[in-house]
């Protein structure tokens, strides 16, 4: 337990992923296992794919070779009954919430239910009132979505993740945009909605302090690759200069604070620009 | 940047074959499009008020619009129509030529029109934005088909509203006609509405102007939310979206009205 | 809810209109046509000329319409144009000898068939066809007729 690093029982199983956006190729045989019952991080600098790695997982894009399990079964192969199966069990939380606009918080937390069951209005309001209460916005029940700040759609939006109890959330950048307040209870509600239902949680982001407080486990992705894992710990303790660039936030290193350019001194004196 | 660097009439003519290609590749999307769409209705009708409420958004929206512009029209025919005529000494004809200028041809196409510029785009740019803000990939996270939830009830509603919104802009078509030739200028009331009835035949012409306006509500629906759905999910794709949807199916009516035309006379 | 009311509402009104402008164009805009089902009988009529009589057009007598073509055909052997009406059922008692003519409803309107009543004591039936007829006035004849009529006159 004490390094909530991939152990035997591993949700899901990443081989050899290869995946590439036009030319630019995003992963290149990547390798990544999530373990069970765990806050597992995944970080890297922008542009890396981490949110790409997620629409992979869940199976809203199709790697170019390798394979992807999500709990024993292959999620490249599955049809879109199988995903659709699959994604009930799966709860996300996109950056911005993707609350239904045109629906109250009420309603967008209870739409899975409403969706998927055939559970009484009763029954429904009681598991809704219950999931808001969690994250600390029933009294909110009735503001539309275009009344919500940021971080209070975000809860909103884990609110109605979990609402159908399932057995893992994504977070895509959980915390991008937020003060300080509302980081630290989105923050805490990741660990906290992990420990008490106990779910499976993989957070995707670049904010490396938020996340060391929480994740059992993090995986560095640098050049379609996982860069480094381990524990927070480790990973502030790793020799490569990747880890340590990004770790600290480090203006130059193996990621170059200039973008490829010809000499400067050349540019400069150069008698027309071409 | 697609096109090979050819120089002269062979780059006109590749460029050519290039649209061309676009064109049969969006042509047979939406085919499939509507397909999906049409597989989705029994979920859509199972949900009867998700469509009450987008007839209420394409509707209503949309209704003053229509009925302004209805009675406008009208009166513009009156108006040409006592002025050719009356050269004639037919001016009790006017009902007549008004009646059938709305309901065979006038009514549908400008209700369609209209719909594209009114509910149409706003139907795109609606959806284009759920894109762009993750709430269709959300319900995709959520094991919910966004074209059974969000797309179906949308096309249907538009396929709903847009022989209602013919039928009303007929109606204040022929009032406005009725007020310019009748109370304006003067033409014989009793005329006016004999004639009308007369020559305006149920089946040929108010029937085979709803035949029309359905086939319209149809191709404005599909365009809108077809757009909308495809658009590349940033403001300016919604925006470039949103402006394709209404060219797109101005182009569609207009080019359907006259198979459509040449098919319901070819009938008799 | 209020505002799912207020969709509702607003929705059934939109229908209704909808419902109204529909009544308003079958009932003031256009002829409803009673004609069109399956009731009431069939009758034929041979003519030499039908000039431009369409089928749907009127067949009436004494200026009230009772009645429409249903078909028009020419007949190779006879050399003549048959035409076909239905006549609503409720018109039974047109007499056998009745006569059946092509006319023309004001000076820019549609031919119709006109029928004038005979004395006999018995009535057409379905399928009968009445004998007695006048072809329709074709202009450029009656012009051309005139013409000459004028032109024997002036010798």
């Amino acid at each position: 337990m004490k390094s909530g690093c991939p152990g035997a029982d591993n949700i899901i199983v990443v081989r050899d992923l290869h995946y590439a956006r036009g030319q630019a190729m995003v992963f290149d045989g990547l390798d990544l296992e999530i373990r069970r019952g765990g806050v597992t991080a995944i970080m890297g600098p922008s542009g890396t794919g981490k949110t790409t790695l997620l629409r992979l997982i869940t199976g809203q894009e199709i790697p170019d070779r390798g394979s992807i399990l999500f709990d024993g079964d292959e999620v490249t192969r599955m049809s879109r009954r199988q995903l659709f199966r699959m994604r009930r069990r799966v709860g996300m939380l996109f950056q911005n919430g993707a609350l239904l606009t045109d629906l109250n918080v009420y309603d967008n937390v209870a739409f899975p239910l409403r969706e998927h069951t055939r559970l009484p209005e009763r029954l429904i309001r009681h598991i809704v009132l219950t999931k808001l209460h969690a994250v600390g916005l029933r009294g909110a029940w009735r503001l539309m979505p275009a009344q919500l700040s940021g971080g209070m759609a975000r809860r909103v939006a884990l609110a109605r993740a979990i609402v159908m109890d399932p057995d893992i959330i994504y977070y895509d950048e959980p915390f991008v945009g937020l003060d300080p307040i509302s980081m630290g209870v989105v923050v805490r509600l990741i660990r906290r909605m992990n420990d008490a239902l106990g779910l499976t949680s993989v957070v995707v982001t670049h904010d490396v302090d938020e996340v060391s407080t929480i994740a059992d486990c993090s995986f560095l992705l640098a050049d379609g690759r996982v860069a480094a894992t381990g524990t927070p710990e480790q990973l502030r303790d790793h020799h490569s200069e990747t880890v340590t660039q990004f770790m600290q936030g480090m203006a130059d290193g193996p990621v170059p604070f200039h973008y490829p350019a010809p000499d400067y001194g050349e540019q400069l004196l150069a008698p027309e620009r071409d | 940047m697609t096109a090979p660097r050819v120089p002269g009439w062979r780059r006109l003519l590749l460029e050519a074959g290039y649209s061309l290609r676009d064109f049969f590749g969006t042509f047979g999307a939406g085919q499939l499009f509507l397909l999906r769409i049409l597989a989705s209705l029994p979920y859509a009708l199972a949900r009867p008020r998700l469509v009450i409420q987008q007839v209420y958004v394409a509707g209503v929206q949309s209704l003053v619009v229509i009925m302004l512009a209805g009675l406008f029209v009208g009166m513009v025919l009156a108006l040409q129509g006592h002025n050719t005529l009356s050269r004639f000494g037919a001016e009790d004809t006017i009902g007549m030529v008004a009646a059938l200028g709305l309901v065979r041809e006038l009514g549908p196409v400008v209700t369609a029109l209209l719909f594209a510029g009114r509910a149409g785009t706003a139907l795109s740019s609606e959806i284009g934005l759920m894109k762009a803000t993750d709430q269709l990939a959300g319900m995709e996270m959520m094991a919910v088909d966004p074209i059974k939830r969000v797309v179906a009830p949308r096309f249907l509603g538009g396929v709903i509203a847009v022989p209602i919104l013919t039928l009303i802009f007929n109606a204040m078509g022929i009032f406005g006609a009725w007020l310019e030739a009748v109370i304006v200028l003067g033409v014989d009331e009793g005329a006016f509405w004999s004639q009308m009835q007369a020559q305006v035949d149920l089946q040929d012409d108010v029937l085979s102007g709803i035949v029309k306006s359905v086939f319209f509500g149809v191709a404005a629906s599909l365009l809108a939310v077809f757009e909308g759905y495809n658009c590349v999910p940033t403001a300016e794709g919604v925006g470039r979206a949103t402006t394709r949807a209404v060219v797109h199916t101005s182009l569609t009516v207009l080019v359907l009205n006259f198979m459509l035309t040449a098919w319901l006379l070819g009938g008799n | 809810m209020q505002q799912t009311r207020a969709v509702e509402l607003g929705t059934g009104l939109f229908v209704f209109m909808g419902i109204v402008a529909l009544f308003f164009l079958t009932t003031r805009v256009s002829s409803f046509d009673e004609y069109a089902g399956q009731e009431g009988y069939e009758l034929q009529a041979r003519f030499d000329q039908v000039g431009t009589l369409k089928v749907r057009a009127p067949v009436s007598i004494a200026g009230v319409q009772i009645g429409r073509v249903t078909a028009i055909e020419f007949d190779t052997e006879r050399l003549e144009a048959v035409v076909t009406m239905r006549i609503a059922s409720q018109y039974d008692r047109i007499p056998a000898d009745s006569d059946a003519s092509i006319l023309t409803s004001g000076i820019l309107g549609g031919q119709y068939v006109g029928l004038q009543p005979g004395g006999a004591e018995d009535y057409l039936a379905a399928g009968d066809e009445i004998l007695y007829t006048q072809s329709a006035v074709v202009l450029e004849q009656l012009i051309s007729k005139y013409l000459f009529n004028q032109a024997g006159a002036g010798e």
